[in-house]
Formats: C-alpha cells, sequence, structure tokens
C-alpha cells in the first residue's frame, strides 16, 4: 500500500504482443482517415504502417491497411471500437503468420555510387521483382516488391552499395485463393 | 416546384419532425441564423443558459430524466469548445445528445478566421460521430442521421458543424424517414443459445449477484420492470454501480447496495466472493473492479451489454451476450419461466447459505456513521433529505465528490431515471446545470442537486437560468470548505498534506442565492436542519441551501488503489472496534 498513492490501479502483467494486419473498408469522406487514426492514437495502440486509398469509385469506398501490434486483448478492442466508427463498412484482421492471406510492400530505393556498386545492388534486390525506373550514370531508382521485414533488413543491407534514400508505401494485404473477406 | 428553405429552417424543421420540444444554447455570430428563424417555430423552444457547458449538462439532464436525447445549440469558436467538456461528460456515460454548432462560412474555413475552430476535429473523439455540412443540401439528412447514431445502439452524443453560409443557403426539405438498420451499427446480436447458457448457470449457480448498470436504464423503463421480474423471480441478490441505481428498488432486501469503490461490504463481498456474476449494462469501470488480477477470481462471468466493444474489454468473461437489454430480458424470462416452472423454490434453497453469508457482511451496517449533536454529519443531511423527500417523485443530480457519494450511498432510488450523476467523467458542475434540464422536462417534480460548495461554484451562473425560467430546482450543498474527496485521499495517501484542498474565500452562499433573486437558507446544527429543509421544500422558486457540515468527515466504505474488493477500509466506528485486518489498515 505504501507504494501506491493513486487514484487508480496499478498497471497489471505485461502480455506478449502479436502483430496483426487489420484491413477496414470505409467511406472515402472528409476526415475519415482522421477518425481511423485518431482512435489508435487516443486509445494508445500501435501503428506500424498503414497504407491507403480508395478501391471503389462509384461507391467512394477506400481500403485502409494497417500494421499494428498488441495483445489478443488489445487487437479485440481495435477491431471492435473500429466497427463502431459510422464510416466504417467491415473490418478485416490478419495474424502476421497467416498462410493464406498475401502481404506485400512496395518500396523505391535510390542508390548514388558507382557502376560497380549499382550493378550489386540491383542483384542484391533481384528476388524482390526488382525493377529500374531511372538510370543515370551515378544513380538509380529500384523498385521492389515484398514483405515487410524484407524490406526492413534490405534497407539495413543496401547501405554498402550507395542507397541515399528509401520510399515504402506500407502492407497490404488479400486472402489467397477465390474467396474474399466478407 | 417543391418549396425551397433556408438551412436555418431546414434545422428547426428537423428538430420538429424529431419531436424535439426544448433546446439549451447560447447564441453568438455564427449561429445568428438559426436564432433568427427561432421565432418562427413554436414548438421548439429556447433555454438560454449562461455558459455553453451548462447547455450540455442541461441537455444530459433532461435526457437523463425523459429517456429522449438533449439537443444544444451554439456558437462557433469558444461556443464548441465550451460544450466540449459536456459531450465528454455525455460520452463517458452514454447520453444521447446532439450539439448543433455554429461555423464560419465555408470559403473562410482553415484561415484562422474569427471564432474559428476546427470543431469536428476537436470534438471526433468526445462524440459517437460528427459532421461537418458544407451543402445545404446534405443538411436534412444529416441532421436526421445525427439523431439515429446518438439514439441507437449505446446511446451517445453527436454533433452537426453548420457554417453561417449554409444556414443561408436555401434547398428542398426531406423529410425522416424512419429507417429499420443503420449501418450494422445497432447490435441485436444473440441468439436462443446464448440465452439458454445463461439459464442453465442461473440453474447451477449457489453463489449468484446480479451486478447491474446504467446500460439497464438507457434500455428504458421497460427494462427495470423486466429486470426487477427477474430478479424477483431468481431470488439472487442483486449489486447495482453508480450509474445503474434506481433501475431495483433500492429499499428491497435482495438490493445489497451500490458497489466499487464507495460500495457496501456486502455488494463488494458478495462480487468478490461469487460463483456467477450477471452483468447487465455496466462496463466493468475500473471504479467497480479495483484490481483486475483479483477482481471476482472465482466467477463464472456473464455480460450482457449492447456494445460489443464493451465486452472483455476490461475483464474476460465465460458468456457474453450482445444485444438491447430489454429484448435480452424478455427472451431470458420467456425461457426462465418455460424451462422451470418450480424453479424459484428449488433455487432459493440452494443459494440459502449465500444469503446467510450476505446477511452476515450485512451486519458490518458498513454505511453507518458517528452521529454527532453539534455538528450536521453530511451522510445525516442526506439521510434527513431522503425521508422528508421520499413521498414525493424526487429528481436527484449531483456534482462530482464525497458528497455525490454519500447521496450515492444514503438516498434510495426506487425508480429509473431519477438519479443523475457524472460517473465515467467526473465533472464537477454538472448538477446545477443538469438539474435545470430536468426541470425543464419535468416541470411539476422536486428537482434536487445534492452539491459540494467547490463543485456548484464552477457552474453557479447557471442559477441565473433557473430564475428566468422559474425554475424551482433546490440546491443543497454540503459546505465543508473543502475539495471534500481530494482532502479525504490526502488525509489517507499524502501523509495529511492537504495542498490547495482548502477554499479560503467561498462566497456567502445566502446572500449570493438574493443577488441572483432566488432563495437562501442556511442550515447549521443537526437540531434545525429537518426545519431548514421544509422550509426549502415549501418554497417554490428557486433555493440555494447551505448546509455547513463537519469537515473533517471521510466518505467509507472505501476500497483503496489497486486493492480487490474483499480489502475494504470501513468507517471509523469500524476502526475503533478493530474489526477489520489485512493490510488496508495501515492506511488510516
Amino acid at each position: 500500500m505504501a507504494n501506491s498513492k493513486s487514484a487508480y490501479s496499478s498497471a497489471g502483467k505485461k502480455q506478449k504482443l502479436d502483430t496483426h494486419i487489420i484491413v477496414v473498408w470505409v467511406d472515402n469522406e472528409a476526415g475519415v482517415l482522421a477518425r481511423v487514426v485518431g482512435l489508435f492514437s487516443g486509445r494508445g495502440y500501435n501503428i506500424e504502417s498503414l497504407a491507403v486509398a480508395e478501391v471503389d469509385q462509384k461507391q467512394n469506398i477506400s481500403r485502409i491497411t494497417i500494421v499494428t501490434t498488441g495483445t489478443p486483448q488489445v487487437v479485440d478492442q481495435i477491431k471492435l471500437q473500429l466497427k463502431k466508427l459510422v464510416p466504417v463498412h467491415k473490418v478485416a484482421d490478419f495474424k502476421r503468420e497467416d498462410k493464406n492471406v498475401i502481404f506485400k510492400e512496395m518500396a523505391l530505393f535510390k542508390f548514388v555510387a558507382n557502376n560497380g556498386k549499382l550493378n550489386k545492388a540491383f542483384e542484391a534486390c533481384k528476388n524482390f521483382n526488382p525493377v529500374i525506373l531511372d538510370k543515370t550514370n551515378k544513380s538509380n531508382v529500384i523498385q521492389i516488391t515484398a514483405l515487410r521485414r524484407e524490406i526492413d533488413s534490405m534497407s539495413k543491407n543496401l547501405k554498402k552499395f550507395g542507397l541515399v534514400s528509401v520510399s515504402r508505401t506500407g502492407a497490404v494485404a488479400m486472402t489467397r485463393g477465390s474467396e474474399i473477406f466478407k | 416546384m417543391p418549396k425551397l428553405y433556408s438551412g436555418a429552417e431546414i434545422v428547426f424543421k428537423c428538430l420538429e419532425d424529431q419531436n424535439v420540444s426544448h433546446i439549451f444554447g447560447y447564441p453568438g455570430g455564427a449561429v445568428l441564423p438559426i436564432y433568427d428563424e427561432l421565432k418562427n417555430f413554436n414548438s421548439v423552444k429556447h433555454i438560454l443558459v449562461r455558459h455553453e457547458q451548462g447547455a450540455g449538462h442541461a441537455a444530459e439532464g433532461y435526457a437523463r430524466s425523459t429517456g429522449k436525447p438533449g439537443v444544444l445549440l451554439v456558437t462557433s469558436g469558444p461556443g464548441a469548445t465550451n460544450a466540449v467538456t459536456a459531450l465528454t461528460d455525455a460520452y463517458m456515460d452514454s447520453v444521447p445528445l446532439v450539439c448543433i454548432t455554429g461555423q464560419v462560412p465555408t470559403h473562410l474555413i482553415g484561415t484562422d478566421a474569427f471564432q474559428e475552430c476546427d470543431t469536428t476535429g476537436i470534438t471526433r473523439p468526445c462524440t459517437k460521430h460528427n459532421w461537418l455540412v458544407k451543402d445545404v443540401n446534405d443538411l436534412a439528412e444529416v441532421m436526421h442521421k445525427a439523431f439515429e447514431v446518438a439514439t441507437t445502439g449505446r446511446p451517445g452524443p453527436v454533433l452537426v458543424d453548420i457554417p453561417k453560409d449554409i444556414q443561408f443557403q436555401k434547398a428542398k426539405y426531406k423529410s425522416y424517414k424512419n429507417k429499420k438498420k443503420l449501418n450494422g451499427k445497432s447490435h441485436d446480436n444473440y441468439s436462443q443459445k446464448n440465452i439458454d447458457e445463461l439459464i442453465n448457470l442461473i440453474r447451477k449457480a449457489k453463489k449468484p449477484i446480479f451486478y447491474t448498470g446504467g446500460g439497464v436504464i438507457n434500455s428504458g423503463t421497460k427494462a427495470s420492470e423486466l429486470l426487477r421480474e427477474l430478479v424477483y423471480a431468481t431470488g439472487f441478490p442483486i449489486t447495482s454501480t453508480l450509474q445503474g441505481l434506481g433501475c431495483f428498488p433500492a429499499d428491497d432486501n435482495q438490493f445489497l447496495g451500490m458497489l466499487g469503490m464507495h460500495g457496501t461490504y456486502e455488494a463488494n463481498n458478495a462480487m468478490y466472493s461469487c460463483d456467477l456474476m450477471i452483468n447487465v449494462g455496466a462496463r466493468f469501470d475500473d471504479r467497480i473492479t479495483g484490481k483486475i488480477d483479483e477482481f471476482s477470481p472465482k466467477s463464472k462471468k456473464v455480460h450482457i451489454d449492447i456494445d460489443p466493444s464493451s465486452i472483455n474489454k476490461n475483464v474476460k468473461v465465460d458468456l457474453a451476450i450482445v444485444g438491447d437489454i430489454k429484448s435480452v430480458l424478455t427472451s431470458t424470462l420467456k425461457t426462465f419461466k418455460k424451462s422451470k416452472n418450480n424453479f424459484s423454490k428449488s433455487n432459493k434453497h440452494q443459494i440459502s447459505k449465500w444469503w446467510e453469508q450476505i446477511q452476515k457482511w450485512r451486519s458490518k451496517r458498513s454505511l453507518d456513521y458517528i452521529g454527532s449533536e453539534e455538528t450536521i454529519k453530511p451522510q445525516y443531511a442526506i439521510e434527513r433529505l431522503y425521508e422528508l423527500t421520499k413521498d414525493k417523485d424526487t429528481y436527484i443530480t449531483t456534482e462530482v465528490g464525497q458528497h455525490q457519494m454519500w447521496a450515492a450511498q444514503h438516498y434510495k432510488f426506487n425508480k429509473p431515471n431519477r438519479w443523475m450523476t457524472s460517473g465515467g467523467l467526473g465533472t464537477m458542475g454538472y448538477g446545477l446545470p443538469a438539474a435545470v434540464g430536468v426541470q425543464i422536462a419535468h416541470p411539476k417534480k422536486l428537482v434536487i442537486d445534492i452539491a459540494g460548495e467547490a463543485s456548484v461554484l464552477m457552474t453557479m451562473q447557471e442559477m441565473s437560468t433557473a430564475v428566468q425560467y422559474n425554475l424551482p430546482i433546490k440546491i443543497f450543498i454540503l459546505n465543508n470548505e473543502y475539495m471534500g474527496m481530494v482532502r479525504q485521499w490526502q488525509e489517507l495517501l499524502h501523509d495529511k498534506n492537504y495542498s490547495e484542498s482548502y477554499t479560503a474565500a467561498l462566497p456567502d452562499f445566502v446572500k449570493m442565492a438574493e443577488a441572483y433573486g432566488c432563495v437562501g437558507i442556511r442550515a447549521k446544527t443537526p437540531e434545525e436542519l429537518d426545519d431548514k429543509i421544509i422550509e426549502m421544500l415549501n418554497t417554490d422558486r428557486p433555493v440555494i441551501f447551505d448546509c455547513l457540515v463537519d469537515k473533517q468527515e471521510n466518505c467509507f466504505p472505501m476500497i483503496p488503489s489497486g486493492k480487490p474488493h474483499n480489502q475494504m477500509l470501513l468507517g471509523p466506528k469500524d476502526q475503533k472496534e478493530k474489526k477489520i485486518t489485512g493490510k488496508g489498515r495501515t492506511l488510516v
């Protein structure tokens, strides 16, 4: 008791955090992204990456893909709280380990180096569908698509080949097979 | 060609269609076109408050005492920001409010114009939803949608921000269509299987308890009736949260009193030791649960709630029934009656040991206090107030602090919608404006704000509103010159360092009443208290009652922070008899 001088109880035990990919279909209207993001920040949930764009121009539906971490209880709360927002149509939740779901992220790498290094850089990217989008005699821009953690390690490892700038989209997700999420 | 209406007219046509009879508000530059139309719509009466926060709390009082949504109308910028406290309060306590704010003209939005603020941005986290209306053709639909969102599912506040130019522009009026389904947001999402499971748990329970909350009251008076029926049929004990008081008669033997931080000994111990907890419309708030890890460790927990996000938020439950309390209780009673006609007899035998245990806890008489003949004990003041008003259909509002807890402990509520208090947000200054709203809704009824002198000073200006509309509200101040709950915590937890919790220069409340044009009454001794209360009740005008009470009194029982339910601090009487054990004692 001596330690507790608060009107609130002390925090409980720390639980294990899982990474989840939450996909939210929303009306594409003013402020909708702020509602979703504000819900995360206001309730203290994490956002590791976020990707959003309109996917249905006729019905003005946007698809938001959020990578988050949390205990199972927190992830449940995230889903339930999101579903309560008026412009939200549906919410899908995938675990990162889920084999039935494809997770992809696109990155643009800019290298400034001599030709030898630039070639090595392209070589190092070859497992991730590299496309050279721009090339000069001392630089190039390479586009790759890969998993988040692959891009994480690539952006670390490619420094030695003259990587000077990285731009990433954040992960997007889609289920495998003919099924779609309803 | 159909008739065209200005945005301001459309606002009132919507209010008419929604059967709104009163709005609380304060005019200003950005809402003047709406105020200009007021004269043309006689069915909507405007109540002029003295501060926008007051409009919000008055609308809350109106809503909580009627079950209808409360409506407030304020201007842009400071008008909107002043309403934020009331909106947040309503959000925490699930009160349906529709807040209409003026906004600077659309072409000035984003230019830091005079009295501009990002109203929808500021209120996004404290409303269920909000809208900035940028096209007058959307206005009617948005207004009706606002009422729908505020009142369906778990109720709460919404806000409609209307730029001044939109208020002038003209459009066709689209009337209200009563849509049954709301974008998948209303949730009756349970099956008969859930109900059967509940009945099965009820049948097996040996130490059951009902734990009920504000959700029962929000579900309508019928829900309270059904709850009573179920509680009587099962013979189970029942305890209630602060917000649920009144949904079950407080003077009934099956009622164990309020639970939680300042709940009764029997309620908290029963919650700790039960084997079946049936949560009906409560949300496992931290003032209720105490230490989560040790909250009711041996019980099966059932949670009935309309809000799916309330399930498993703080406490994991074994059976969740997502739906409107009224409909869940209807199904439960139906199944209950079908499955076991003589259930209650056999079951009463099964739980008789449990009742014996509860009687033992009860015999502690945890709400007792040491009386006095010289000074008025605050608990005594509330007891007397209750005895002298219990035959009337009395509506009680409160501020926040010790007086609020004493009111919850000692004033016995037997009907729903009679008790208006700020629970979730704990807003000092809530009670006086809330009383204004309650009295507007129930002009003939007795409305009392049980107040503390510190809280009531935060919104005291609304006395002026009460006088203007001849609202005979009674402000019953338990005056101990301290922010009592702050003082109590400082005494118990901060080595009696009473840092800034004493108000050294209080106004003379009797003279203040006179200055406002109402009646001031002061009671100084227990002897004169009854006469003074009767004098207050016989006054058909607003009254400020300055009840000078014991300055040192603490509110017990109390669960110290971070403690489970079975480690309560009891009052000084009990402490003298050295009955309490456990570490909690070191506190006192």
